[in-house]
């Protein structure tokens, strides 16, 4: 039978289950596809913080979205043109997303009465019309997994269990992605269980042939691959992307890296992945808390070390007093918080940027530490290589504000060179200096020397009470407290001569609305800048990735738009500091949803600012 | 890494000390090497500086060079000890010692990794770091002084505090039964468990000698005098009327006796616990021996048990010392493990791994 192929530019598609149906490994395994085939792609994994919440109830939803094109894009996207319903908890958890006209792909075996009844529906939607809107594609997948896999030895709820990779292989097909990856990864995976492998192959390929057979899908789409640059691409995480980047913050410092961390939703991911990788001299550390991973962290550091340390949500909290032994004793730091929605334990799951004020000012005594916001999945590998760059160089606790949407949302990443990678020089004190004194600070970078133990010559003392300009000596000294709190400030303040000035993309140059974002909002705000644009609006747009010190050229930046628009997924945080510095009435426009931002909501935003008197 | 797992309890080889890794000095050292120019501020006749100076005495003898021995302290009097040292020091946070230790002592295999605390710093807001210490067997050296009280804050109970103490925050008694940090360090897997006391030099500089031998975390309690807070709090102990009658030493394989004259001996009962007996009323044999390598813990668990706030009869010494691969020995070698296994890292390698294509 042949089959109507259509071009489409981009599609994006999204799978929803139970947390048991293996959703995510479909829309990753989709997406690995997706970016070997050559789109740009941009994914956002939901998923609940239970790991197995109550069976086909809408708290044990779960699902994984996937944008691809043919040309770059920026986000996840808004609304799905797809949506893979697992279960009815699954479609009722999100219809409401869906826009008119688009396509739904149900599994009906899960519609039985009691499930239906679980979440609510009176009747069956997908009978009583209730879908009529929508291009319904109602299969029983269970079943014809089921049927597909007789003659496997295998039990029936196995059999059942393969049915995410029978939805896989109709997608598949009907979105024409290369199989080969997909295939090598079952035989991996399941290489212990053979049966289990077989069958699951098997479902993959029943999958692909029932959409090229059966008259249930009349059409088949192409999404022509992107225009990358030219080289080698991988698809990448935000927490991989960050464990990366501290692996070569050791390697072009010629530091061990030294991870203290204690697992906390959504940052162990990182802590999992630094842990296979020992052979680059990483060692990983699971404390039996927050404050011990980050003393640890510390006490590497105080012995030459690359201390670093990850957390998220309340754990950035637990860590808040050894932040602030780093800054009085001046050691490098890596604190990576991956933010989630709070406050307290809040939505483990979920995003938010609402870390910003903590990660400023939460600590007692004038303590600053430096602030880096990576903005998209791949640019925490360049996060993290700066974070410890400035950490090293200026003998300060660096926090990197990374976010739950960048940690497990992914794109396309071309792989840097990495001899042109920046060389991180350690600089430690030498040995045997006569008059050494642990706290002289170099002229230029206000940095304190690094003396590390098993250095001859150089035994001292270091700690929390305040120390003697010099000789680092406990001093209760008014004058000296003065000139030392300064001094602290003054270093972390001098940084920003030592970091790009923020660029600003205004290409007409006519514009008078400027909007500036910081970290994980980068793709939603482009995209809405470009609709902005590509509706004849004139806007301009800026992104910090340095939140302190800011960039040297901040204020003139924003001094030179009529109206600066701050979106962020907190209250206003970035707006208040804003404020507060440059007395400059910024335009704060907030959202805390657990979930990034829609760009056409903010494209409405921002164009309502424009369209002002 | 086999070889490493199998380490026997009370088979102490050669080359698995601590300090088979930690630079010798050059020279011969002497107490003053380890004094600083800082004026040490305890209040006069404060237990602490009987401790600093048995430290300062005994260092020389390790023959380690100065400047790869560290002190880490916490909060509190007894954590100002490292100022006092002219070694590496790290004056941390209250409570976390143990854990900013940890971070060192698991990355540099060349220190030997001293950490001072106190009965609050260590027992109360630091209780979780130090069990856990205890349980990985990290390579540190923690001396706990004890002296039953917060100094620094003014005289507040401790957790070894006896029940009922009139303090100013229990002007009616205090309510909580106390720590006996002993009982715990063995609870919590302690592979080297000992208790001095201030003002026995040798004692304490006996144990300091087996504890700096000791492969992973050694815990010894000293029991220390707050003369402005406390005082008088190990008296009986430290009394030379009755101090023979209470103190029992323990010698690793050697009877239990203690009394001026050796009167009396322990005994183990039925139970499993022991109870003091007169030497002359037992058969020799029925005597309890010292066994400090025993892998069984109940048996210094039972020691430990004997203490108690009245002084009936106090037992000083090694309680436990048994051989169990420490965590940094461990870690090591899962890194080393990996390099032989894997080759050593290559960055560009790393960055490839997984799923890649190419655009031209």
């Amino acid at each position: 039978m042949t089959k109507q192929v259509e071009q489409l530019d981009r599609v994006i598609i999204r799978f929803a289950g139970d947390s048991g149906d293996g959703m995510q490994l479909t829309g990753d395994r989709f997406t690995q596809e997706t970016a070997a085939f050559g789109n740009d792609l941009s994914t956002l994994p939901n998923f609940p913080a239970e790991i197995r919440a109550p069976a086909g109830t809408l708290p044990g939803v779960s699902s994984f979205q996937l944008h691809f094109a043919d040309h770059d894009i920026l986000t996840p996207g808004d609304a799905p043109d797809v949506l893979v319903a697992m279960n009815p908890a699954a479609l009722k958890a999100n219809l409401g997303d869906l826009p008119r006209g688009a396509d739904l792909i149900i599994n009906t075996d899960e519609f039985t009465r009691r499930n239906l009844a679980k979440v609510g529906y009176a009747a069956d939607p997908v009978e009583d019309g209730s879908l009529g809107e929508y291009r319904v594609h109602a299969l029983p997948l269970t079943s014809m997994t089921v049927t597909a896999l007789t003659g496997y030895d295998i039990s029936k709820k196995d059999a059942e269990r393969a049915k995410n990779m029978f939805a896989l292989g109709l997608l598949s097909w009907l979105y024409h992605r290369p199989t080969e990856g997909t295939l090598a990864f079952l035989e991996r995976k399941f290489a212990k269980k053979p049966e289990i492998m077989k069958a699951n192959v098997a479902a993959f390929h029943a999958g692909w042939n029932y959409g090229e057979t059966t008259e249930a899908f009349s059409v088949q789409y192409q999404v022509k691959p992107a225009k990358h640059d030219a080289g080698l691409y991988r698809n990448i995480t935000g927490n991989v992307a960050l464990a990366y980047g501290l692996v070569a913050a050791g390697q072009r410092s010629g530091l061990p890296v030294y991870l203290g961390s204690y697992p906390i939703t959504p940052a162990s991911d990182i802590l999992h992945e630094l842990s296979k990788h020992k052979r680059f001299g990483v060692r990983t550390f699971q404390a039996e808390d927050e404050i011990a991973a980050v003393g640890a962290a510390l006490g590497a550091s105080f012995g030459g070390s690359l201390g670093v340390t990850t957390t998220s949500g309340p754990g950035i909290a637990l860590k808040s007093e050894t932040i602030g032994l780093a800054v009085a004793t001046e050691l490098p730091l890596v604190v990576i918080d991956v933010q989630r929605s709070g406050p307290s334990t809040g939505m483990p799951t979920k995003t938010e940027q609402a870390d910003l004020l903590q990660a400023m000012h939460g600590r007692n005594g004038e303590a600053p530490v430096p602030v880096i916001a990576p903005r998209s999945p791949s640019d925490c590998f360049a996060a993290a290589l700066e974070a410890s760059r400035i950490a090293v160089k200026y003998r300060t606790p660096v926090i990197v504000l990374s976010d739950g949407y960048l940690a497990n949302g992914s794109e396309p990443w071309k792989l840097p060179d990495v001899d042109a990678l920046p060389v991180i020089e350690p600089g430690f004190a030498a040995p045997d200096q006569e008059d050494f004194q642990p706290f002289r600070r170099d002229p230029e970078t206000l940095a304190r020397p690094w003396a590390v133990p098993g250095t001859p010559g150089l035994e001292h003392r270091i700690g929390g009470l305040e120390k003697a300009d010099g000789s680092g000596n406990i001093s209760y000294d008014p004058a000296n407290h003065d000139r030392m709190t300064r001094l602290r400030q003054a270093k972390v303040d001098g940084i920003a001569a030592d970091i790009e000035p923020l660029s600003v993309d205004d290409p007409s140059g006519a514009a008078r609305v400027l909007v500036l974002g910081w970290g994980g909002t980068f793709g939603a705000i482009s995209a809405a800048v470009r609709a902005v644009r590509e509706r004849g609006g004139q806007v301009a747009q800026a992104h910090l990735r340095h939140l302190n010190p800011f960039p040297a050229n901040l204020e003139p930046v924003l001094r030179s738009y009529d109206r600066v628009v701050v979106p962020e997924i907190n209250l206003g945080q970035l707006a208040l500091l804003l404020r507060g510095r440059f007395l400059i009435d910024v335009i704060s426009y907030n959202q805390v949803r657990g979930l990034p931002f829609k760009s056409e909501e903010l494209a409405g935003v921002l164009q309502d600012v424009i369209d002002r008197d | 890494m086999t070889e490493l797992l199998n380490g026997h309890a009370g088979e102490h080889a050669e080359g698995r000390s601590p300090l088979s890794l930690v630079p010798k000095a050059d020279g011969k050292q002497s107490l003053k090497d380890f004094k600083t120019d800082q004026e040490v501020r305890w209040c006069p006749g404060c237990g602490d500086y009987a401790i600093l100076a048995a430290v300062q005495s005994f260092l020389p003898e390790l023959g380690l060079r100065r400047e790869n021995i560290t002190f880490i302290s916490g909060i509190g009097c007894s954590s100002r000890f490292p100022y006092y040292m002219n070694t590496y020091g790290f004056h941390s946070i209250h409570g976390r010692a143990p854990a900013i230790a940890t971070g060192l002592a698991t990355s540099r295999p060349d220190l030997s990794v001293w950490v001072v605390t106190g009965d609050g710093d260590a027992l109360s807001i630091g209780g979780n770091h130090l069990i856990h210490a205890m349980r990985r067997n990290v390579n540190l050296k923690i001396l706990l002084f004890n002296n039953r009280i917060y100094g620094l804050t003014k005289g507040q109970y401790s957790p070894t505090s006896e029940t009922g103490k009139i303090t100013k925050s229990t002007p009616m008694g205090s309510l909580d039964a106390p720590f006996n940090p002993l009982s715990l360090a063995i609870g919590a897997e302690g592979t080297f468990v000992a208790r001095t006391i201030d003002s026995d030099r040798k004692h304490l500089q006996s144990v300091l000698r087996a504890a700096a031998q000791h492969r992973g975390t050694a815990l010894v309690e000293i029991y220390q005098n707050c003369n402005i807070f406390n005082d008088g709090a190990f008296d009986p102990l430290k009394d030379p009327e009755v101090r023979d009658d209470i103190t029992v030493r323990l010698e690793h394989g050697r009877p239990i006796v203690f009394g001026a004259d050796g009167q009396k001996a322990l005994r183990r009962t039925p139970s499993g616990s022991f109870e003091v007996v007169a030497t002359a009323d037992v058969p020799a044999a029925d005597i309890a021996v010292h066994d400090a390598h025993n892998p069984d813990p109940s048996l210094a668990f039972a020691l430990s048990r004997l203490d108690s706030p009245a002084f009936e009869h106090t037992p000083i010494g090694i309680f436990r010392d048994v051989d169990r691969p420490s965590y940094d020995e461990l870690l090591r070698a899962q890194v080393e493990e990996a390099v032989e296994q894997q080759g050593p890292g290559d960055l560009a390698e790393l960055l490839r791994s997984g799923d890649t294509w190419r655009i031209d």
